[in-house]
């Protein structure tokens, strides 16, 4: 018997449910913008910090100016023409040029992937090797943001405080200590 | 033997408690301003505890420094009196790791918050101490100068005022010039101080300042965006703090203080306690944090911490 009625009220339930789905689909039919989109599409990582543009030394940028007259040569080798300032203190004897900068394209750097970036993104660059202070960065733990506290912020790349091929941050002069109390007793 | 009454009728006696009296009134009244003081003087004279001034003796306050401290500095000063940002408390985070001690820090913050150049006040105090001692009060040292910081073996610990949850600062203030807002930040009603200076020896960090002399503010120097309870020009025999920048901080969107922004290493963090998202929040949540002097009890909202 309780069965029997469950089946009986199940019915218009059922008709009601029905009704209310259709109802619903037909109010987002009119109304399609009301609809939350399936999936957020969430602007690409590299797109998400505003950086300002990297510190190169004047001049040398785009690399492609002198460089696209040359035949690159990707055999690993001590530079004796050009680039001779550029001391590498940075993992050295692991690491050379190109294991960064891009072969193909001069203005890029390229990811492990092979992804080429432009050295405005040169913090994802960065962040295959120094995975914490990379995550520590996003969030501005790591290194200096500017602005706002409660609104828009400035980042700095890498780069900015650390020299990429010589990345120890270097020592200041510091500014004159306070004045001790005897000095001001007269 | 005659009676009191008797023997001095005759003659006009000075009692002590008369004298004392005449003298009581002539000091009071050479403590009022003189007649032909200007009104803004007395009006300085009979004004109010900030906290019990309404709107509109706010108003007649704050054009009054205004005109005041534009004439004296020969720009147009601005003083607001900018009230906490509702669901705000503020937090800052240093990171102990990163700080090289460079003192960046302690000039920028007198350039914004217009402290005394001479006699000198600094609301930042830079401690040097042994790596080996780790944070040891007693062997720390702040006239350290060489050519260049860090020094081997030594680590940095800025210490500015801490805006403790239980200030006892406050608690000291005979006349309730101090109080803590309610956005965390312990402020100064410089014209209400008395400057007795009670609160500088109850304070655990050194973080109050006093003017002993007037303070010496070159007007080319002087920064012209000023907060009444802030960095607004200070007079003679007052107390003086860090402040957290209360004139950047108290605005939607409001600036980061000028010791984050001047920090050249990124050690100095700032945000809202209150906020998840905060880079505060991440720092005290993910990072190893200690508060300075913790068995005080005085619940420090200045996270010192190691981001590695």
């Amino acid at each position: 018997m309780n069965t029997e009625r469950m089946r009986r009220a199940s019915v218009p339930a059922a008709a009601a449910l029905l009704l209310f789905l259709a109802a619903g689909w037909a109010s987002a039919a009119e109304h399609p913008k009301a609809t939350p989109p399936a999936k957020k599409e969430r602007a690409p990582e590299h797109l998400q910090f505003a950086v300002p543009t990297p510190p190169f030394t004047p001049g040398i940028f785009p690399c492609s100016e002198c460089h696209k007259e040359m035949k690159p040569n990707p055999t690993r080798r001590e530079l004796k023409d050009e680039h001779t300032n550029i001391v590498l203190n940075h993992a050295q004897g692991q690491r050379w040029c190109l294991d960064c900068h891009d072969v193909s394209n001069r203005d890029k750097l390229h990811l492990v992937s092979g992804e080429k970036i432009g050295f405005e993104e040169s913090y994802r660059l960065c962040g295959q090797c120094h995975g914490d202070k990379y995550r520590d960065w996003k969030v501005g733990v790591h290194g200096k943001r500017t602005g706002m506290w409660n609104g828009e912020k400035q980042y700095l790349l890498c780069v900015h405080c650390h020299n990429p091929h010589d990345p120890g941050f270097k020592p200041l002069a510091p500014m004159p200590p306070p004045v001790r109390p005897e000095a001001v007793r007269k | 033997m005659p009676s009191e009454g008797t023997r001095d009728a005759h003659v006009h006696r000075m009692s002590r408690r008369k004298m004392m009296k005449g003298v009581a009134a002539v000091l009071g009244a050479m403590a009022l301003p003189a007649k032909d003081a200007p009104a803004s003087v007395w009006e300085s004279f009979f004004q109010k505890n900030f906290r019990e001034l309404s709107p509109e003796e706010l108003n007649g306050v704050l054009s009054r420094l205004q005109k005041e401290y534009s004439e004296k500095y020969k720009k147009a000063v601005t003083v607001r009196a900018t009230p906490p940002v509702e669901g705000v408390l503020y937090g800052y985070g240093l990171d102990l790791s990163r700080c090289i001690g460079c003192r960046r820090c302690v000039y920028a913050c007198v350039g914004e918050n217009n402290q005394s150049r001479d006699p000198q006040i600094h609301w930042i105090r830079v401690l040097q101490l042994n790596k080996e001692r780790g944070v040891d009060l007693e062997e720390a040292e702040h006239y350290y100068n060489p050519a260049k910081v860090p020094e081997k073996g030594h680590f940095y610990m800025p210490v500015q005022c801490q805006q403790c949850e239980y200030p006892p600062c406050v608690k000291v203030c005979p006349v309730q010039a101090t109080w803590k807002e309610r956005d965390g930040i312990t402020v100064v009603d410089y014209n209400w101080c008395i400057g007795c200076r009670y609160c500088m020896a109850a304070c655990p960090y050194g973080a109050r300042h006093f003017n002993w002399k007037k303070p010496a503010l070159p007007p080319a120097e002087m920064n012209p965006e000023t907060h009444y309870l802030g960095n607004r020009p200070r007079p003679v025999g007052v107390v003086e703090k860090c402040t957290f920048c209360v004139q950047r901080v108290r605005n939607t969107p409001g600036r980061y203080t000028a010791c984050v922004e001047v920090c050249p290493v990124g050690a100095r963090k700032f945000g809202n306690l209150l906020d998840p998202e905060s880079e505060i929040r991440y720092v005290i949540e993910n990072k190893r944090v200690f508060i300075l002097k913790e068995d005080l009890n005085t619940r420090p909202k200045f996270y010192y911490f190691y981001a590695t």
